[in-house]
């Protein structure tokens, strides 16, 4: 190979390289990011059974069930309509009735929402990210002024 | 009294602005005098961030709540240790240990300097000046850590209880170390742009302050893997967050850089590639420091209402970006390009691992950036989590890993691969048979863990193979050997050493995550729960109370096959009453490398409580392997060609024997 060559199919494989490794970033971008919903969104969004995504909303007061073992039933709901929820573990040392929640898992076939991870507030001072940001944009929530 | 700490950092913008302006303008005019102010100034800027520092720790100390951020983050029964460390548990206080390590790194250019090209010093620590005023500015508008109120609150709030732990004390300043310490690779690239040559100094300086703070940012993060560990409960170490994600992209860039920087030392090639190496991982550790600091993680919401901070440090970050870039697209085409080579040889390796060590921080980049920017432009919550990076950082990973013991063994210039497959032959076929042992012995269900297994094991053993080879092993006669090995450069050492971690942090990633075992449970007191053989038993629930928590403890025993108690454990939740907060804290067993972890949850109606077990294989070797990596990295900033600011040879005695180049 001459010089040329030799430096174009470095060149080439370099590309080659970089645009596999960028393709394989935008499949799994679509594959696997995860949408955020509140209870009030799923009647519109158009989810495949089994589709991984994030439930956001308040634990629904009354609703917490500690069940067999170690399997906890409740259900999350943005103050208009709410969705049943299932997980099996330890819940997060912030989960309480009526304060935000994030669980993600997909549903079951009997509509009941089975969740692998439950994340709650951070702290005292602020809901989840995405609970309250969604909750200020329907005007339910408001930010505590008691600081 | 905190008023003089105020002050002091008032005086040490005002030094900053004179330390950007005057001794660049020096180095342009040729003026020797205006370029010898840089010096002093630095190290006088340095004092008095220090000073502003250590009267912010003394408010700490003393519980001074009339000081804003201490009444928020401090509490007078809190341990001391508490104390100290809350000073840099806000954003205030990090953001003033932000600018005082960076101030701390340009004063040890100043005082290492000596041997430096004039202007080239005289450039740098302008720039270093520059990014100085710009933090010190962001601290004095935005975030003052010594607002006063009034009156005086007699009780703080508190520091957050998940960071009243020993973590924060180690955490933040080695992970700020590593951060501003690419600071100083930053403002010599930008400097040797603005000079418009890279001289022989350039590349012999760049790459010992790569590896001090590549060694202190590996241990930032495996110190604060660690600590997400025990602290949260959770039994993970590592979540792909946001936050973890903007100090691992510096950590990737940066270990490209620490890679190039060596071709271009050895063979003054990839100089320019070397440049823009060393401006990309200070951007993005200032991209770090913006993710975390501006609040645009917390809400986008909350950065688009309260926007002051958040601007201002995108204001620095477009500032120093786009400065240097255009600056290098201005000035790249006009410094000289380093020599050419053959792809099969050391440089070629080198290249192979820059290429994939870059193209896995753009993925890391693309799944941080990616939920914030489809935030912005449609509404759109979505989250990036470990499914993403399963699919895209972990494919580049394995070929990485798979041609790093091939790379130290490569000749410079023109490597011979088959030779070295030879030589590789034994820690290959000692990998195949870890790899075989693995999946017929201990688990045949999972190829990727007999895989995951020979891979760590082809690592280390590679690693031992390059020292063996280059010790001479079968040429010479074992006490030779020895001397040979003795008579080797640290750098090889240190080559060898941080391989040699790599492997091991694999070992441990595939240890808890192929063959860790969890067990979800309740339980009442005297029940027992076999845990991988582990046979555990729920004692009971006892009270504690600590200085400023109460404690509710689960205590475990440890039985042996014959029901004798071999160890205890206990896991708790702990209430801090100031903020009305609960935390987890695990209970952690070491056996060798491997933990038991339990932690544990709320009570069943019938009082039992719900425990979760984990055995996690290894464990401790994922952040073991990172301390053997930051040891390489020390051994290697131990050569005697790369000593920082070791004395120039002039004055040296005569007969100081010449450091020995055997690599």
């Amino acid at each position: 190979m001459t010089r040329k060559q030799k430096r174009l199919s470095v060149i080439v494989g370099g590309l080659a390289f970089l645009g596999a490794a960028t393709g394989l970033t935008f499949y799994a971008l679509g594959q696997k990011a995860s949408y955020f919903y509140m209870p009030g969104d799923l009647a519109t969004a158009s989810l495949q059974p089994g589709q991984r995504i994030r439930l956001g909303g308040l634990v629904e007061k009354g609703t917490i069930q500690r069940g067999q073992g170690t399997t906890v039933a409740f259900a999350v709901t943005d103050t208009q309509k709410s969705v049943k929820v299932t997980y099996t573990g330890i819940l997060p040392d912030l989960f309480r009735e009526e304060q935000g929640v994030i669980t993600e898992g997909s549903f079951g076939t009997d509509g009941t929402f089975v969740a692998d991870s439950v994340l709650a507030k951070h702290d005292e001072n602020y809901m989840p990210k995405e609970v309250a940001d969604s909750m200020k944009a329907k005007g339910i929530w408001q930010e505590s002024t008691n600081e | 009294m905190v008023e003089i700490g105020h002050f002091a950092l008032v005086l040490a913008l005002a030094l900053a602005l004179v330390q950007t302006t005057v001794p660049l303008i020096g180095a342009r005019i040729h003026n020797e005098r205006m370029m010898a102010v840089g010096g002093p100034v630095a190290l006088t800027g340095f004092a008095l961030t220090a000073l502003s520092f250590a009267v912010l720790m003394i408010a700490y100390a003393r519980s001074d709540f009339s000081v804003q951020t201490v009444w928020e983050n401090s509490h007078s029964l809190q341990p001391f240790l508490f104390k100290i460390t809350g000073v840099w548990g806000n954003h205030e206080g990090s953001m003033l240990l932000w600018v005082l390590i960076l101030t701390f790194f340009g004063g040890l250019v100043a005082l290492f300097g000596s041997n430096l090209p004039p202007t080239l010093k005289a450039n740098v620590l302008a720039v270093q000046g520059a990014i100085g005023t710009a933090f010190f500015l962001f601290i004095l508008i935005t975030s003052n850590p010594f607002t006063r109120i009034s009156p005086a609150p007699i009780e703080g709030r508190d520091l957050n209880p998940v960071l009243q732990d020993i973590g924060l004390a180690v955490h933040p300043p080695l992970l700020y170390l590593g951060y501003v310490g690419f600071s100083i690779c930053f403002a010599f690239s930008v400097a040797a742009l603005i000079e418009g040559r890279i001289d022989a100094a350039w590349a012999r300086w760049v790459r010992p302050w790569t590896l001090v703070a590549w060694v202190f940012l590996t241990g930032g993060i495996a110190m604060g893997s660690y600590w997400a560990y025990y602290e949260l409960g959770w039994g993970g170490f590592w979540f792909w967050d946001p936050v973890e994600n903007a100090s691992f992209m510096p950590w990737l860039a940066g270990t490209a850089l620490l890679h190039s920087a060596i071709v271009m030392e050895k063979r003054s090639a990839l100089k320019i590639w070397t440049l823009l190496l060393a401006i990309l991982t200070f951007s993005l550790s200032l991209l770090g420091t913006f993710l975390v600091r501006s609040g645009v993680l917390t809400s986008v919401h909350a950065f688009a209402t309260d926007p002051e901070r958040g601007v201002f440090i995108l204001g620095i970050l477009l500032l120093f970006i786009g400065g240097s870039l255009s600056l290098f697209a201005l000035r790249a085409s006009s410094l000289t390009q380093g020599g050419l080579f053959q792809p099969i040889s050391r440089e070629g390796a080198l290249v192979l691992n820059n290429l994939f060590l870059t193209t896995a921080t753009a993925t890391v980049f693309i799944g941080t950036l990616y939920p914030l920017f489809i935030e912005a432009v449609s509404g759109d919550k979505i989250s990036v989590g470990a499914p993403f990076f399963d699919l895209t950082f972990v494919p580049l990973m394995i070929p990485l890993l798979l041609i790093v013991p091939f790379g130290p063994l490569l000749a410079w210039k023109r490597g011979d691969i088959w030779a070295v497959s030879q030589r590789l032959m034994f820690a290959f076929g000692a990998a195949l048979l870890v790899a075989l042992v693995t999946g017929f012995l201990i688990d045949g269900s999972s190829a990727l863990a007999a895989f995951g297994a020979g891979l760590a094991a082809w690592l280390v053993f590679g690693a031992l193979t390059d020292l063996a080879m280059k010790a001479g092993i079968g040429n010479v006669p074992p006490a030779a050997m020895m001397r040979r090995l003795a008579g080797l450069p640290r750098s090889v050492f240190g080559t060898a050493l941080a391989h040699l971690g790599l492997g091991l942090t694999v070992l441990g990633l595939v240890g808890t995550l192929c063959f860790g075992t969890e067990h979800i449970l309740t339980m009442k007191p005297g029940q027992t729960v076999e845990a991988s053989g582990k046979l555990v038993r729920f004692d009971g629930l006892a009270e504690y109370k600590g200085p400023n928590f109460d404690e509710e403890r689960a205590h475990f025993s440890l039985l042996n096959s014959a029901n004798a108690v071999i160890g205890e454990i206990y896991s708790a939740k702990r209430l801090y009453p100031v903020r009305q907060t609960t935390t987890t804290e695990a209970g952690i067993k070491t056996m060798g490398f491997s933990q038991l972890y339990i932690s544990i949850g709320d009570y069943g109606d019938d009082g039992s409580l719900v425990v979760r077990v984990w055995w996690k294989p290894f464990v401790t070797l994922i952040w073991g392997g990172g301390l053997v990596m930051m040891a390489g990295g020390a051994m290697s900033l131990m050569d005697r060609r790369l000593r920082v600011g070791a004395p120039s040879r002039r004055r040296k005695p005569v007969g100081a024997t010449p450091a020995t180049d055997a690599a």
